[in-house]
């Protein structure tokens, strides 16, 4: 990951350092050199970017790639493919493969077979217990010596609070945010959607927000007792919004994050007992997600990302009660964003690159996320007029398990490099040397 | 093209009423003749008077019957529902009667074949055919379902009867009220404008129609309600209570009841009580509906020269998928 690549007369946003305006991005040695007008091209591969938006790769924060273990969903190479087609430089993967990152072998497995297979950069996240079993610290000493950049035993919640004061506290040693997946299962109680109208009337089992709320309260109490960096994945419910408002009004080190998904459907969009729109957490009333998107506007809601959970076709076919939660989310959440947030005007252009790469790459110490000189050389082009629509069967995440099958989409990623390399190319004119 | 019917949540006021019309039909002795179509029944959750009454109905129709023995088939050996029902779709079903603890598995089904699929109960979700039966014992005691009131008594919140019930009532103009403890009703209406209280008197006052519910045991083991002592004390539909409903009101219940739990001896064997009457609707019920799913190929209407109704109906059912 060491190109030279000339990227002329662009959009560049950069959040990073507050850019927004035409310019050329020049990349030597897999870095980025210059940001300016007329940089030269000498002998280097040149991309025409009029037009095109210029912005710092994406960069998502909460992906399963499903390697080692469960490589019929998904694997490092497939995943990652889907990551730079949908504009991502660099993804953290979740410990909750088979078997779990909760030694360093296994991380070191995974970072191993990122360098030989993936697409993109790719960074593991450790389990916070021996097999995310929620009773005993996982060696994350050594886990963090093998280059993981967070905990979490994402899936489930710690659910000993004790365990999780633990480690809070042993964690912040080594700098490590701790990410939680926030809910009960005494109240979530085998529910498949969340609890409100729609689970009334289709005869589900109902989660209600109080499984999330609860836990995001406890949790938040923990971080301001320890100290420690606490980080909420999958923010869901308008009530775990308003404990992180005032968590973070109140100085706690919390962040949190949301998803396409959680931002663009409710619960009501499960229809006839789809299986494609069934995660964890469900997806919400109308009001949540009204909270969920003033809370991204606001900054309550720092990052994006997709938690993108592929699961087989077969697995999918199944009652709704039976199929696994999760849907992917790689290919299309920067399209989702533009189309269902930025056309509308509920969120700026700038605001989208920040709160999918800039604070993303901050919040876990990734490369990218900035094109100022020296960063990695770690860029997405975006067409902010190419109209698509999502298809299930050109995706190409190794599932299919999309919740916007058919969706009609503005805006999407034309060109993936990183490292200068380009690693995704769906220009109409191929990159030329001149 | 088959229709399915999986909901009454997705039939029309006339088409309900045309189902009625058809099953009243049967009840007066005009049995329609199937012509040796497949009826599968797949029953994933034992229930003998369902599967019973819908063979019998298939039976007296002159429809072939397939009986799938669950405990005892493929699907032991972890065969998935689509696999299965493809498969006897494959073995030339017509319809498909499918009993199963899943809510949505019908819709499952239905998306995955091309005979007809008749929901026979699924999960928590609806009970359409039980539904049907309710408001046609309703209709046959008052003469009609519009402007009456109708209680729901019971653990609503699980109930796949009280979901079709308060779907039926309302659509032909019944006023829906679902009663039982907090922790036994849903957090939300699950049929738009019904009324929900957990007030037993409230529920009762002025009562047309009384549908006690099933209190399934293990509802004390997972600590919705304390004791089912405590429950019948609480909301047993007994004569006593009755007191505040019309004095010719008529109870229902679904069965299989447990007497002395839900409900007293007196008020299930007594003059209100409807539940025998219910079990016979119920085989003319699924006649009309086996009719009515095959309705688009060739079936005779007993000696008639012509159908009573066009096969496309007015409303066919939303097929999903």
């Amino acid at each position: 990951m060491a190109a030279d690549l000339l990227i002329r007369c662009g959009r560049v946003v950069d959040p990073s350092q507050a850019i927004d305006s035409v310019a050329d991005v020049l990349i030597i040695d897999g870095r980025i050199a210059a940001v300016g007008r007329d940089l030269p091209a000498a002998d280097r591969p040149v991309v025409d970017a009029a037009g095109l938006i210029v912005a710092p790769g994406l960069v998502d924060m909460h992906v399963h790639l499903r390697d080692p273990g469960e490589t019929h969903k998904e694997d490092l190479a497939s995943g990652t493919a889907a990551a730079v087609r949908g504009g991502f430089t660099a993804v953290a993967c979740m410990p909750n493969t088979v078997p779990p990152i909760d030694h360093p072998t296994v991380a070191e497995y995974v970072r191993g077979r990122a360098a030989a297979a993936a697409h993109c950069r790719v960074s593991p996240i450790g389990a916070i217990t021996k097999g995310r079993q929620g009773r005993e610290l996982a060696p994350i000493g050594t886990l963090a010596g093998a280059g993981v950049v967070a905990l979490s035993d994402d899936g489930v919640a710690v659910l000993d609070a004790g365990v999780l004061r633990r480690a809070l506290s042993y964690a912040s040693m080594f700098d490590l945010p701790v990410i939680e997946h926030c809910e009960d299962p005494a109240l979530a109680a085998g529910g498949v959607v969340h609890e409100g109208e729609y689970s009334s009337t289709r005869g589900l089992r109902g989660i209600p927000s109080s499984a999330e709320t609860t836990i995001v309260a406890r949790d938040l109490l923990l971080a301001e007792e320890t100290g420690a960096r606490l980080h909420i994945a999958h923010v869901s419910t308008a009530g775990a919004v308003r404990l992180i408002r005032d968590a973070r009004a109140r100085g706690i080190r919390v962040t949190a994050e949301v998803t396409p998904h959680h931002l663009v459907l409710r619960d009501a969009d499960v229809g006839e007992f789809d299986t494609d729109r069934k995660m964890n957490p469900p997806l919400r009333g109308a009001d949540d997600r009204a909270a969920l998107r003033e809370a991204l506007a606001d900054g309550t809601l720092d990052v994006v990302a997709t938690d993108h959970a592929p699961h087989a076709a077969e697995e999918k076919m199944m009652e709704f009660d039976h199929a696994p939660f999760g849907v992917v989310g790689l290919e299309t959440a920067l399209g989702i964003l533009l189309t269902h947030l930025v056309e509308p005007g509920a969120l700026s252009l700038m605001e989208v690159i920040r709160r999918m790469s800039t604070t993303p790459a901050a919040i876990l110490g990734l490369p990218g996320g900035s094109l100022a000189p020296g960063s990695p050389g770690d860029v997405v082009l975006i067409d902010p007029e190419r109209r698509w629509t999502v298809r299930r069967a050109e995706l190409v995440s190794r599932s299919k398990n999309t919740p916007f099958d058919g969706w009609t989409l503005q805006g999407r990623a034309v060109l993936t490099a990183v490292g200068g390399e380009v690693r995704h190319n769906d220009l109409a004119v191929e990159t030329r040397v001149p | 093209m088959a229709r399915h019917l999986l909901t009454l949540r997705d039939l029309a006021a006339e088409e309900i009423t045309s189902l009625l019309d058809e099953a009243q039909a049967v009840a007066d002795g005009d049995i329609p003749a199937l012509n040796g179509a497949v009826v599968a029944t797949l029953f994933y959750e034992p229930s003998t008077r369902t599967e019973m009454s819908f063979e019998q109905a298939a039976r007296r129709a002159g429809a072939e019957v397939l009986h799938c023995d669950v405990e005892h088939s493929s699907v032991r050996k972890g065969e998935s529902l689509v696999d299965t029902v493809r498969t006897f779709a494959a073995l030339g079903t017509d319809v498909l009667v499918l009993r199963h603890p899943a809510s949505g598995a019908p819709a499952l089904a239905a998306r995955h074949v091309r005979c007809a699929v008749v929901n026979a109960g699924d999960g928590m979700h609806e009970h359409p055919t039980q539904g049907l039966l309710d408001l046609l014992t309703v209709r046959q005691v008052k003469g009609r379902i519009a402007g009456l009131r109708v209680a729901i008594i019971g653990d609503v919140v699980h109930s796949r009867v009280a979901r079709s019930a308060a779907w039926g009532f309302s659509r032909l103009g019944a006023s829906v009220v679902l009663a039982g403890p907090a922790t036994l009703l849903p957090v939300a209406a699950p049929v738009p404008g019904v009324e929900m209280t957990v007030s037993l008197e409230t529920a009762l006052s002025g009562a047309d129609v009384v549908l006690a519910l099933r209190l399934q045991r293990e509802r004390q083991a997972a600590g919705d309600i304390p004791t089912s002592t405590e429950y019948t004390r609480l909301y047993g539909v007994s004569d006593p209570v009755l007191r505040r409903a019309k004095p010719d009101v008529v109870v229902l219940h679904p069965g299989p009841a447990n007497v002395g739990v839900e409900i007293t001896a007196e008020v299930a064997y007594g003059p209100r009580s409807a539940i025998i009457r219910q079990v016979e609707n119920g085989v003319y019920v699924r006649m009309a509906v086996l009719r009515w799913a095959l309705a688009p190929r060739t079936v005779r209407h007993g000696d008639a020269a012509t159908p009573r109704r066009s096969p496309q109906g007015q409303h066919a059912a939303p097929v999903v998928g």
